[in-house]
């Protein structure tokens, strides 16, 4: 299925959908956000999509663990990749926003803390994989790592911040959003799918690269 | 089952006996404890009590690598394979946490008795952030056992330890350093009885989880 070509032009749809009537088209006028309001098709998009590449990064290392088919062990670790991209972008979109609607670049909100906790432990996923050269080993001890960090992490990050106050929507200090009429038009069928299927794209290509990679140096042996 | 209880038992009572007679990894981290915490004297006297409280979780994050880290790199491969074969590796590993649980729960009595000593007691409430960090001790080494064994199938040393555990440990870190506010004031704190449970319910998980993968790490 991924080889087929709609999804694709369907996501070079939706995104170009998301940029024109995500910057022309109306929004509400909300105090302190004004046309701000827009980073809402991109910061939040970013962070529900690196989401969605970690869930699946954590489905292929359990497929890995189960078969140890080696294909499960490349998918988990290029869509970890993906997801650590998607989320610097999300960081740093986030960041110039808060620092034109809440005065700083940084506040240490809790969201923008559990943000960069994720990177980190995604970051020393990468650096495990690296400390070892056996590529079965490697590719085991790297999916129980997944696993393990990913049980740990997610709780925390989807728990603690609607524990602590947070200057993110549904705290104190910032008129909420709630993505109803011209916003959710443009985010749910619009912003989400299409980045989500730009990031998923690209994996594919990387997966295929890799194992175009592979089947070379096989050749040569 | 009741097997699987014996061969834990028997595993616990080895690392146990092996401390008991070695009396390595107590003293060595006894000693650490004690040359932290008073170079920290030395350097701060006896500081407020939110600085206080920063420093002794992140005191306890550092007794903590090295008390467990030993746990797994001091079997070799060849009785790991003895241990494996006769008791299974689920056994091995529940062992194992229990074993670092007490001997952490013991560090943090020591740490906390430590700074009280040294740098002051801010506490209003001593035996609520007594219970606290028993409760943190215990969080920490089973976090840490479980990295210890990932890092020893690296075949990596503490370091490798660190790098994993660090990121890691931050989100119950913060719960802890948070839900310890409370032994410090006599506020009313909101949210204290979830953060709790939030943290024991972590500690089920990080078990469970342990149970569940660690057959995968030791299989070859």
């Amino acid at each position: 299925m991924l080889r087929q070509n709609w999804w694709k032009i369907l996501c070079i749809i939706l995104l170009i959908y998301t940029f024109v009537a995500g910057f022309l088209g109306p929004v509400p006028a909300k105090p302190i956000l004004n046309e701000t309001i827009r980073n809402y098709y991109f910061h939040i998009a970013m962070w529900f999509s690196m989401m969605i590449f970690f869930i699946i990064s954590l489905v292929y290392s359990i497929k890995y663990l189960r078969s140890n088919n080696h294909i499960f062990d490349i998918y988990a670790l290029e869509y970890v990749k993906i997801g650590i991209v998607f989320g610097v972008l999300g960081l740093a979109t986030g960041s110039v926003w808060a620092g034109f609607t809440w005065g700083a670049f940084w506040s240490n909100d809790p969201k923008q803390l559990g943000a960069v906790i994720a990177l980190l432990i995604y970051l020393a996923y990468l650096v495990l994989r690296n400390s070892m050269t056996d590529m079965d080993k490697r590719a085991r001890i790297g999916a129980v790592y997944n696993i393990f960090a990913f049980a740990m992490l997610f709780p925390t990050i989807w728990i603690i911040p609607r524990m602590v106050e947070s200057l993110h929507p549904g705290g104190q200090g910032n008129p909420a959003i709630h993505a109803d009429g011209h916003i959710a038009m443009v985010f749910w069928p619009g912003a989400l799918p299409g980045w989500t299927l730009l990031g998923v794209w690209i994996t594919t290509l990387r997966i295929r690269l890799q194992l175009l990679a592979e089947q070379q140096h096989e050749h040569v042996l | 089952m009741g097997g699987s209880v014996r061969h834990i038992w028997a595993l616990f009572k080895k690392d146990l006996l092996l401390e008991v007679r070695q009396q390595y990894t107590f003293y060595g981290v006894l000693l650490y404890i004690a040359s932290t915490i008073f170079v920290l004297y030395l350097a701060m006297g006896q500081p407020e009590a939110a600085v206080w409280k920063g420093l002794f979780w992140m005191i306890e994050l550092f007794i903590c690598v090295n008390a467990v880290a030993k746990s797994f790199l001091q079997e070799g491969k060849g009785r790991l394979l003895y241990f494996y074969s006769i008791a299974g590796a689920r056994d091995f590993i529940i062992s194992k946490l229990f074993f670092n649980a007490l001997l952490m729960l013991l560090m943090s009595m020591v740490s906390l008795l430590l700074f009280t000593i040294f740098l002051g007691d801010p506490l209003a409430h001593s035996l609520s952030f007594l219970l606290l960090s028993s409760l943190g001790g215990i969080s920490l080494s089973l976090v840490f056992t479980f990295l210890a064994a990932i890092a020893a199938r690296a075949q990596q040393s503490a370091a490798l330890m660190a790098i994993l555990g660090f990121p890691l440990i931050i989100p119950q870190l913060m719960l802890l350093n948070k839900a310890s506010t409370i032994a410090f004031e006599d506020v009313l704190q909101s949210g204290l009885g979830s953060m709790i449970a939030l943290v024991i319910g972590l500690d089920a998980l990080i078990i469970a989880l342990a149970v569940i993968l660690f057959p995968f790490l030791w299989k070859d």
